[in-house]
């Protein structure tokens, strides 16, 4: 037993060493980095005129894209429980591909579509719609990176509750929007949350697709995680830290989130 | 406003079985514009923009050697890095499954932080500290050592990025593995190293190998956290999807797609081994 014992001691101690290097030093020294030179140079970064821009930037991009991934979510679970098909898993995997594509390569997708010389650039030229280097470019970057969350929470539950209730509602002449609404939603609705809580944390984070897509002009088309790089190339490391400290605290609020909710749905976490 | 009474609604609705199919295909409808406009035609304006240059000199562009170094240090370097999450991410669920200690909690819930994290946030991070005189650079910079803006930073980033996937992928089936399986090969007389290899490994190997492919996967797409790290000089440090994007920059739109493509290839490939990964643990399962 006492060979156990040291075993236990020097597995944990392997543990606590390789995650400190790699994990825990980085994420307590965002906030160092942020706070080291005192609050008010932290609250000075955050007055910055780039900064705030890039905040504002962020909160729209979200604000689009974060309901246009729930209706997606929505509407294509329902769809592929509802009906048998074929080629089913086949669309799940395709649905599923924004998690193994480079998010760079992602950004090149759109800007071969949308940009002046993609497929329809002429024509949203000649209307006047500019996509890329904008504020459409960079929703259609976060809402492809962001594709698989919600449809992946809501689908396992969805086929976990059939579709008897539905049916039944259908009978006693309930509308499809009422039984939506109804019966539906209330059995979705943890996994429902849990999948918006991580379209949430991965569109106000999502750096590499949104910097191909936005031409990372600072003070003008940069996000917060794009402020981030370009305040640090810039020589503007408290800049940059100060934002990458809000970036952090929301991650580390919408993980607590995740958490609690598991909790609330006992579904297990990925 | 006031909702109609549901037998007045369906005393209305003279043809129900009409109505069930028109309604059940707006979502049909949504999602296979937002599948479209989002990512099937992207991917098909890259793939054909890639195909326009023609195969020989796709051919050509795809093993330029500034290419091929490119992709050199990001499969090499992702492969090592998952490999090195291979085995500490196994020990790390080992420790969270089989051992009680303090702050055990905390621990399980911190190994999701790549995850939250934004990739610049981290990038910014690794950075800062393993330059020459950061914190954790300067403990190796005496040895002549340099891990930021070299490919040993390129190295921690992809440590970074895909710790979760070996540990959250091997955690459950430990946790499903009861002790007595151990105690049983140990009882009748095996090593402690021959109740690893011949009952642990068997049962764990498809999960591990499983998260070594996701994270491969995650590490070898990675621009974030190793734009910020990298000095991204070509035949040195310089990763697949930078390339990428300097040849964006360039407005070489042609190779851009070229490279994107073959990288697009690659993850494909990946997600297909994943996915018989997963089928081979599932036998394992039943």
């Amino acid at each position: 037993m006492q060979t156990n014992k040291s075993k236990k001691f020097i597995l944990i101690g392997l543990v606590l060493v390789y995650l400190s290097l790699v994990l825990f030093i980085p994420a307590i020294y965002v906030f160092y980095g942020a706070f080291n030179q005192g609050i008010n140079t932290f609250l000075e970064a955050l007055g910055r005129r780039e900064f705030q821009q890039a905040l504002r930037l962020t909160l729209i991009t979200v604000a689009i894209a974060d309901p246009l991934n729930i209706i997606f979510g929505l509407c294509a679970a329902w769809a592929i429980t509802h009906k048998k098909f074929r080629g089913r898993t086949f669309l799940l995997s395709v649905i599923d591909l924004p998690f193994s594509i480079s998010p760079v390569v992602a950004g090149l997708m759109l800007v071969l579509l949308y940009g002046r010389n993609g497929w329809f650039g002429g024509w949203l030229e000649a209307i006047g719609f500019r996509v890329i280097f904008a504020l459409p470019g960079i929703v259609l970057a976060t809402s492809l990176v962001t594709l698989p969350f919600v449809v992946r929470e809501v689908i396992p539950l969805m086929e976990e509750i059939g579709q008897e209730q539905e049916v039944a509602a259908r009978t006693l002449g309930a509308s499809e929007w009422q039984i939506f609404r109804r019966v539906t939603l209330p059995s979705i609705r943890w996994g429902l949350i849990y999948g918006v809580v991580l379209t949430n944390a991965r569109s106000l984070g999502e750096f590499g697709a949104v910097a191909v897509v936005s031409g990372s002009i600072l003070g003008r088309t940069a996000t917060l995680p794009v402020f981030v790089e370009l305040a640090f190339k810039n020589y503007l490391a408290t800049a940059a830290f100060a934002a990458a400290a809000i970036l952090a605290l929301i991650g580390i609020a919408s993980l607590v989130a995740k958490e609690i909710l598991a909790k609330l749905a006992r579904q297990p976490t990925i | 406003m006031a909702i109609s009474s549901p037998s007045y609604q369906a005393a209305d609705k003279i043809k129900p079985k009409q109505s069930y199919w028109s309604k059940i295909s707006l979502p049909w409808v949504v999602t296979i514009t937002h599948l479209s406009i989002v990512l099937l035609l992207p991917m098909a304006a890259l793939i054909t923009k890639s195909l326009t240059v023609g195969p020989r000199e796709f051919w050509e562009v795809a093993t330029q050697p500034v290419a091929i170094s490119a992709y050199e240090v990001s499969f090499v370097t992702a492969l090592f890095a998952c490999m090195i999450n291979g085995v500490m991410g196994t020990i790390i669920a080992w420790v969270l499954v089989r051992y009680q200690f303090p702050g055990k909690k905390i621990i399980d819930a911190t190994i999701d932080i790549p995850f939250a994290l934004p990739t610049s946030v981290a990038g910014l991070v690794l950075a800062a500290l393993y330059t020459t005189n950061g914190w954790l650079g300067q403990l190796v910079a005496p040895f002549g050592i340099a891990i930021a803006f070299t490919r040993l930073g390129v190295l921690i980033a992809m440590l970074f990025i895909s710790i979760p996937f070996v540990v959250r992928t091997v955690q459950p089936v430990l946790m499903e593995l009861e002790p007595e399986i151990e105690e049983a090969a140990w009882s009748l007389g095996a090593s402690a190293s021959q109740t690893f290899r011949r009952v642990l490994l068997p049962i764990l190997l498809p999960s591990i190998l499983t998260g070594v492919a996701l994270g491969f996967a995650r590490a070898v797409g990675e621009y974030g956290t190793v734009v910020l790290i990298a000095s991204s000089v070509p035949f040195r440090d310089l990763i697949a999807p930078i390339l990428v994007l300097q040849r964006l920059e360039q407005y070489d739109y042609g190779s851009a797609a070229v490279i994107g493509t073959v990288l697009l290839i690659a993850s494909l490939i990946i997600l297909l081994i994943v996915n018989l990964l997963q089928q081979w643990s599932r036998c394992y399962a039943d």
